[in-house]
């Protein structure tokens, strides 16, 4: 990894990043996009969510994540406070690699 | 004291918004401590080490980047998929476009903290000025803590204890959950979900690194421009 390097992948993520905030200026936005607009962080977040809790990589692996989550889930239904959930998920996830 | 701890909010509200950001923060921290040691293994110098995580600031790319580079990859391999890992930063800054507007260098600014952490605590408020304030507080602190843990790392080495012991890295997708909950209210926004998901799951061992979430992206285009509210109510 070189200097040019770093460069050039800080230069790409700031310009993907810019890219709506700035590239979309101050013009009001078309309708399409602010009809899209807020069912993109609910897309991604889904996306991510089932990604991050059930894959390594390139493979589907069902692990410690999987309780940790749906704990998680269901503290969220029962309204718990968000540091309450994290902390379930992330305490379960724990226990459970440490006697696993 | 059950039903106290149970039924405080479903979403971080404007007091406990600073907290959460902090809280989030942390679990970020740790993984930057992790990040500084992958780097520096991978040959990084501490100043390029300390760079990436200050002008790239996004984990997940700076991450493959550097474990690419370590496992003897090509530079060109670990650029395009550290970039493509970043491109759903693109998509937040779509969906952030409205409540970030401003003068062009707080556009820039409020630009380099666009991740998905800030992003997503930005979308589960319900007003706008909650949205702008959660938007920057989780975004400070992330870059904060991101480069205060990336700075220990890279610079004691080896001295770090295993984020995943701790089940750290569940606190990733946990908070996505709690954050998303609140955004489910309408059938359009858990049918995307939903579609989201299952296309996702369905592309990790097929697409790249990163792909199947940029490409589960697409359910919120074709959900949202299927059947416009406007639209539904014109038709009789």
């Amino acid at each position: 990894m070189t200097w040019a390097g770093i460069l050039v992948l800080a230069g790409g993520a700031y310009a993907l990043k810019a890219l709506g905030v700035i590239g979309l200026g101050r013009r009001p936005l078309p309708a399409r996009i602010e009809a899209v607009a807020p069912l993109i962080p609910v897309a991604l977040l889904s996306a991510l969510i089932v990604v991050q809790t059930l894959s390594t990589g390139h493979e589907l692996v069902f692990d410690a994540r999987l309780p940790g989550i749906a704990v998680a889930a269901l503290a969220v239904m029962l309204r718990a406070p968000f540091l309450l959930v994290i902390t379930l998920a992330a305490a379960v996830t724990a226990v459970l690699r440490g006697v696993a | 004291m059950i039903r106290r701890v149970l039924s405080g909010p479903r979403i971080p509200v404007a007091d406990p918004i600073l907290r959460n950001a902090l809280a989030i923060g942390l679990a970020i921290g740790v993984f930057g401590v992790s990040f500084g040691v992958v780097s520096r293994s991978a040959g990084l110098s501490l100043w390029q080490t300390q760079a990436m995580s200050l002008l790239v600031f996004t984990g997940a790319s700076q991450f493959a980047a550097v474990s690419i580079v370590e496992g003897g990859g090509t530079l060109g391999a670990a650029l395009s998929t550290g970039l493509l890992l970043a491109s759903r930063n693109a998509l937040y800054g779509v969906s952030l476009a409205r409540l970030l507007r401003g003068s062009l260098p707080r556009r820039a600014l409020a630009s380099q903290l666009v991740i998905d952490e800030s992003a997503a605590m930005a979308a589960a408020q319900r007003e706008p000025a909650r949205a702008l304030r959660a938007f920057w507080l989780t975004g400070a602190s992330v870059f904060a803590c991101w480069n205060l843990g990336t700075l220990v790392g890279a610079a004691l080495g080896g001295v770090i204890e295993d984020p995943e012991a701790l089940g750290l890295d569940v606190v990733f997708p946990a908070s996505f959950l709690a954050l998303l909950a609140p955004q489910l209210g309408s059938r359009r926004a858990a049918g995307t979900a939903l579609l989201a998901a299952a296309l996702a799951l369905s592309l990790v061992q097929l697409t790249p690194l990163g792909a199947p979430i940029l490409i589960a992206a697409s359910v919120a285009v074709l959900v949202g421009l299927w059947r416009r509210p406007a639209v539904a109510e014109a038709t009789p």
